[in-house]
């Protein structure tokens, strides 16, 4: 293979087209549409006595003005559950325009249709509804006492809990080997809330035809997304089609699917035969699409003399927020990726899923992730410094080593699946993470600290993802998988694994994505699934198409098909590079034709093929065409890691926190473009160091959001991130043909555990809540020093 | 977020202006920068009937040297006015939000605005500056002293118009300095502190965000003694709780800070 | 309501519009001209993503009437390259450092640091952090953007 683009930093090809205003976001649709406006819940929690529409309805260019009450039979149930859990016992998801209960801020009541949107927003002020304000549950602790309920027939609040136990080698469970211990230690640990917060919000655009809808989302999911409205609508799926355009950033917010706005939209579009068109504005992406995070955890540990932990017992409270549309899959990935790059004696989780009148809670990249790690990492911290140990060889004496995979954890991951981590070498990543930051020569002084992190990352999880690859007669490659994309440079990557996989060079290729007119059948781009998933998909369609090429190129060429190779896209006889014959002739010869429209095509047609007359021109178990499709889906899970250092200052009197330092070893397996998997480290520590040090969701005792503007929610600017050094361990994956592992969230993962370490070393006091303020860190000293 | 429905005036001169203002009273508001209303409307936290849109009025476009101080004209961005030799406005300015902003933002609308938590309030307090008003057939200066009524609230009456500010010149071979803590970068800070003092041992300080309305303290009395002139600053101040941060840590910020800040203005005063 | 008859040159063209005057700048571009390269991100001016040349100095679109700059000129992302497909120095260096994802905030940052490398041609790393400090990004992490703006001020300097 000549044409060798897996592994190299090629420049993106979305890029052109996004530098110069050519994207075409979800706003950017639809310019004659309608547009749309909700009135929202001003309550965290109330009863809606009655909705006065009337005012609005002088308004000029109003539309249409719709409520619970206007809904058909299927609209008006409930919103689906989408990932169901035998402990998600009391799972209860919203309806798409509030009946007669609203419990959380932000919730949708009315449905305004208007010429524009400022039009819509004027309705929205004078529709009048009248609310019997109910107690809001609001603080995690409060709601699991259940003195309030936010649901009537969810009792304590509870919607789910669930127990994992892995006993030790011996059979003790963790009580037991944490009892008999030599050491033990028990603390609490607290996570807040933040969010995705894509730069883009949501957005739902419909055009109805009179027999076909098609809808535009900015989602991470598309073919869900029209399996979800062809059933709620009641349309043959064959009429839907759903495409996620250009999608300005995502980030796990945006696989939660349908909402509300995905079905009434459409619906919306259909009874009004025009257009129509919802375009989240900040405040209700604040109040009404989905947060993370929030969690308290218990943790119990006992530990040997050298550190080596014997057992572990966390308890976790988890904030759902008002409802559970997608399932309980954070706190299952908090509670077996808490595990980490560690062999842990015996092991306890336990969680309850707890309902607040507040926003509900969907994974934010990460997803659970950076609360385990952050568990865990506190964990090793705690014991190196309650024995005296180096806080880096703690870890390293309870890493699983490198021989010791596949390594089973004896849990259930989050994909159903066994969670057996199918490759890694811990001890050379502390190694090289220890040397890039400086570990063992740190000049510590007052006011800075340095720390550390690690985690394990599963990655690619099923159930599948398909490519369908064509190659046409003009020689182009056209790629599609139906997985959607968020600013991951998929175009590239997966353009780079079919410019390898076929030999062509890459500006042959282009790549759709999300669009299910052109593949049907996908599950999305979340859990650091899409190189791994539709990059393998891909490049086993490809192999299709290459091995049906070398076929008839063999035939043509009166070669062996082994003897052949494709390079630049011409198909030629290794060695012999004069008996060759372009990958387009090919494409040509595989689809026996009648009539011909071009040059290319009359070598084709019925009398110029020298096709054997006693045989079909179809030879059985062929289809006409070059081209190919395939699935890949995978037994499990793999298993990605990293490793994190940062070096922090803090001022003794203002107690401002400083990055000076921040180091990443990153190892997901073989990488396909370095330079995208770096930005995607790149974004995530950032996101990570917002989680840290800024951002969080502020609710007041009734249940409002606080800080619901960019104003008050500190995203971080370039100001605040600092400068981040990456280095790459490359364990391929034994799992799949590519040898890849998933890199999209990895870099948000241990952040919060790394600055707490830094800042915990800088200070001397325990750092235990993130993320935490300089007002903070003020107050933990100032009781510290009473 | 999109903006209520108002009635629009472009006026194409001053005179046109202050007419304009004066008949429409209390119906009437501004729209210079509206770098801090048109959020406000976006949100629809205010809804004005109707808007004097004062950005085509070039003669108020100006930044004028008066006894050696600067008058200010109410069209000057913020980035004009930092490159106009100021010593403390140009430091002062380069807290104010980021640089685009400062591109669209107007000096004399931050005063109006008298948002307790901005630094150009704190900047004309200290100063001992004033901002003239105008409505036809009359103009008056208010003082720093008496312009500023509390949070968001300054002493432009119904049909005024605020033509210009006046920030007089640091006193001869004078030091100041502009320090203050903010969450992230252009953040309206948690607290601030502007410091001046002179060759002779006057030190005044003004304080940011911490008090319905610029605090200005002088610690001549106290000065070189800097830790208790910050002690003195720490005491007059009066700050609240917000969801950024607590009043006491704020309170301590702003003793840190005052500190920081004479030492800063002191080592830059000429003996 | 009342609307009025504005007209703005932008990338060069005078163009008419008919607004009423709440009109963001912003929505005027994208929607009454069809200019969907500049994007809303907050609509509070915080993020800048719908930041605009405004006679060659970086604004908020969202923080503008449209009806209040009638008679202005007005660069957007559009504008910035050459003729056709030609992509102007800060473009390039964006698509060379990788110093966009998603591409939903770059629009603002190709238009902040256009200006910036024209006020000052050379700057240091501080110089540029503070330049692009009012631009949000939640995808790269700064990184390759600050890398970006060097290596445009390198292809401006050739």
């Amino acid at each position: 293979m000549t044409t060798q683009l897996f592994g190299e930093r090629v420049r993106r090809r979305e890029d052109p087209r996004l530098l110069t205003g050519q994207g075409r976001y979800l706003d950017d649709l639809g310019r004659d549409a309608l547009a749309v406006a909700f009135v929202r819940s001003p309550h965290a929690h109330a009863r809606i006595r009655d909705i006065d529409v009337s005012g609005a309805l002088d308004v000029e260019g109003l539309v249409a003005v719709y409520t619970y009450e206007d809904l058909p039979e299927r609209l008006a149930e409930p919103l689906p559950l989408l990932i169901p859990h035998p402990a998600l016992t009391h799972g209860r998801t919203a309806h798409p325009l509030a009946k007669d209960v609203v419990r959380h801020v932000g919730e949708p009541v009315v449905m305004v249709v208007a010429e524009d949107r400022y039009l819509a927003e004027d309705a929205c002020g004078l529709i009048e509804v009248d609310y019997e304000v109910l107690k809001p549950v609001v603080g995690i602790e409060e709601a699991a006492q259940g003195a309030q309920l936010v649901h009537e027939d969810v009792p304590g609040n509870v919607g789910a809990h669930m127990v994992q136990e892995v006993p030790a080698a011996d059979g003790r469970s963790a009580r037991e080997a944490i009892e008999t211990a030599p050491h033990t230690l028990a603390f609490r640990l607290d996570i807040e809330r933040s969010a995705s917060m894509p730069l883009e919000g949501r957005g739902v655009y419909a055009r109805w035809d009179g027999s076909d809808l098609r809808v535009y989302s900015s989602t991470q999911t598309s073919t869900s997304v029209r399996m979800a409205i062809a059933a709620k609508l009641e349309l043959p799926l064959p009429h839907v089609e759903v495409i996620a355009p250009d999608v300005g950033g995502g980030f796990g917010v945006k696989i939660m699917h349908p909402w509300p706005e995905e079905i009434l939209v459409p619906w919306a579009a259909m009874l009004l035969g025009r257009p129509v068109k919802w375009t989240e504005d900040r405040r209700e992406h604040f109040v009404s699409s989905a947060h993370e995070r929030g969690q308290v955890h218990y943790v119990r540990v006992g530990f040997d003399d050298e550190g080596r932990v014997q057992g572990l017992e966390v308890t976790i409270l988890h904030d759902h927020g008002a409802y559970t549309p997608y399932g309980i899959i954070v706190p299952i990935i908090t509670s077996t990726q808490l595990l980490g790059p560690y062999r842990i004696g015996a092991y306890r989780v336990e969680f309850s899923s707890i309902y607040t009148n507040t926003v509900q809670v969907t994974p934010y990249r990460g997803a659970g992730r950076p609360q385990g790690v952050f568990c865990m990492e506190r964990t090793m911290d705690k014991i190196a410094q309650y024995l005296g140990l180096d806080r880096a060889a703690v870890r390293e004496r309870n890493f699983i080593q490198p021989d010791e995979f596949p390594y089973d954890q004896g849990m259930i991951f989050q994909d159903g699946r066994p969670l057996i981590y199918d490759s890694g070498n811990y001890p050379e990543m502390l190694r090289m993470v220890k040397e890039l930051i400086g570990w063992d020569s740190f000049d510590k002084r007052p006011h800075t600290g340095i720390g550390l992190a690690c985690y394990v990352e599963g990655t690619g999880v099923g159930p599948y993802e398909g490519g369908h690859v064509q190659v046409t007669s003009d020689g182009r490659v056209h790629v599609s998988t139906g997985l959607t994309s968020q600013g991951q440079g998929h175009e590239t990557v997966f353009a780079q694994i079919a410019a390898t996989e076929l030999g062509v060079p890459i500006e042959k290729v282009s790549v759709v994505t999300g669009d299910t007119r052109r593949f049907g059948y996908a599950v999305g781009t979340f859990a650091s699934r899409a190189a791994v998933m539709s990059g393998n998909a891909i490049a086993l369609a490809c192999r299709k198409v290459r091995e049906k090429a070398l076929r008839i190129a063999a035939d043509a060429l009166e070669a062996d098909p082994g003897d052949l190779e494709i390079t630049e896209g011409v198909v030629h006889v290794k060695g012999a590079p004069g008996a060759s014959i372009p990958l387009a002739t090919v494409a040509v010869l595989a689809n026996p034709l009648r009539y011909a429209f071009d040059e290319e095509a009359r070598r084709a047609t019925q009398f110029a093929s020298a096709a054997a007359p006693d045989r079909p021109p179809v030879a059985e178990g062929e289809e006409p065409g070059l081209e190919g499709r395939d699935y890949y889906s995978p037994v499990r899970s793999t298993f990605a890691a990293g490793m994190h250092a940062a070096i922090v200052e803090t001022d003794p009197d203002t107690a401002e926190v400083r990055i000076l330092r921040y180091a990443v070893v990153h190892d997901c397996g073989r990488l396909i473009n370095p330079m995208i998997v770096e930005g995607q480290i790149h974004g995530g520590v950032a996101q990570g160091v917002g989680g840290a040090l800024y951002e969080r969701m502020v609710y007041d005792s009734h249940g409002q959001l606080l800080n619901a503007s960019f104003m008050d929610f500190l995203m971080p600017y370039a100001t605040e991130v600092p400068r981040i050094e990456t280095a790459h361990l490359e364990t391929p994956s034994p799992l799949n043909p590519l040898g890849i592992k998933g890199a999209g969230e990895a870099g948000v993962i241990p952040v919060s555990a790394v600055l707490a370490s830094a800042i915990e070393d800088a200070e001397g006091l325990p750092i235990d809540r993130m993320p935490i303020s300089p007002a903070e860190l003020y107050h933990l000293r100032q009781s510290r020093d009473g | 977020m999109k903006p209520p429905p108002f009635e629009y005036h472009a006026p194409r001169d001053l005179d046109e202006a202050l007419d304009t203002l004066a008949r429409l009273a209390e119906r009437g508001k501004v729209l210079a920068g509206g770098q801090s209303l048109i959020p406000m409307l976006n949100m629809r936290l205010t809804a004005p009937e109707h808007l004097v849109d004062v950005n085509r009025l070039a003669e108020l476009d100006t930044v004028e040297t008066e006894d050696g101080g600067l008058r200010v004209g109410a069209l000057a961005r913020h980035s004009r006015v930092g490159r106009a030799g100021h010593p403390l406005l140009r430091q002062a300015l380069k807290l104010v939000a980021h640089p685009v902003i400062r591109n669209r933002g107007t000096v004399v609308g931050s005063l109006v605005h008298a948002d307790p938590a901005a630094e150009l309030p704190a900047v004309l307090a200290l100063l001992g500056g004033s901002v003239r008003l105008a409505r036809p057939g009359r103009t008056r200066d208010v003082p720093a002293a008496e312009f500023f009524l509390g949070p968001l609230e300054s002493a432009v009456e119904p049909g005024e118009l605020a033509v210009s500010a006046f920030f007089p010149a640091l006193p001869p071979g004078a030091g100041c300095a502009f320090l203050e803590v903010a969450r992230r970068h252009g953040d309206f800070a948690l607290a601030g502190v502007c410091a001046l003092v002179t060759p002779e041992g006057h030190a005044r300080a003004a304080c940011v965000g911490v008090g319905p309305v610029p605090i200005v303290v002088d610690v001549s009395e106290r000065a070189p003694d800097w830790a208790a002139a910050a002690r003195a600053v720490r005491e007059a101040a009066e700050p609240d709780d917000d969801i950024h941060a607590t009043a006491e840590y704020r309170g301590h910020l702003v003793g840190v800070l005052a500190e920081r800040a004479f030492r800063e203005a002191a080592a830059s005063a000429k003996a | 309501m009342r609307r009025h008859d504005i007209t703005l040159v932008v990338n060069g063209v005078a163009r008419q519009a008919s607004v009423p005057a709440r009109r963001l700048l912003s929505d005027c571009l994208r929607h009454d001209l069809g200019l969907t390269g500049t994007h809303v991100g907050c609509e509070h001016g915080v993020c800048g993503c719908c930041t605009v040349l405004l006679d060659g100095q970086p604004v908020r679109s969202c923080l503008t009437f449209a009806v209040s700059v009638d008679g202005h000129e007005i660069t957007t992302v559009e504008g910035l390259g050459g003729d056709g497909d030609s992509l102007s120095p800060v473009q390039q260096a964006f698509a060379e450092c990788h110093a966009l994802q998603c591409g939903f905030c770059t629009p603002g940052f190709l238009c902040t640091v256009t200006a910036l490398l024209r006020d000052n041609p050379a700057p240091t790393d501080e110089e540029v952090v503070e330049g692009i400090s009012g631009n949000l990004c939640r995808c790269t992490g700064y990184q390759n953007i600050v890398k970006a703006v060097h290596r445009a001020a390198e292809l401006m300097a050739e």
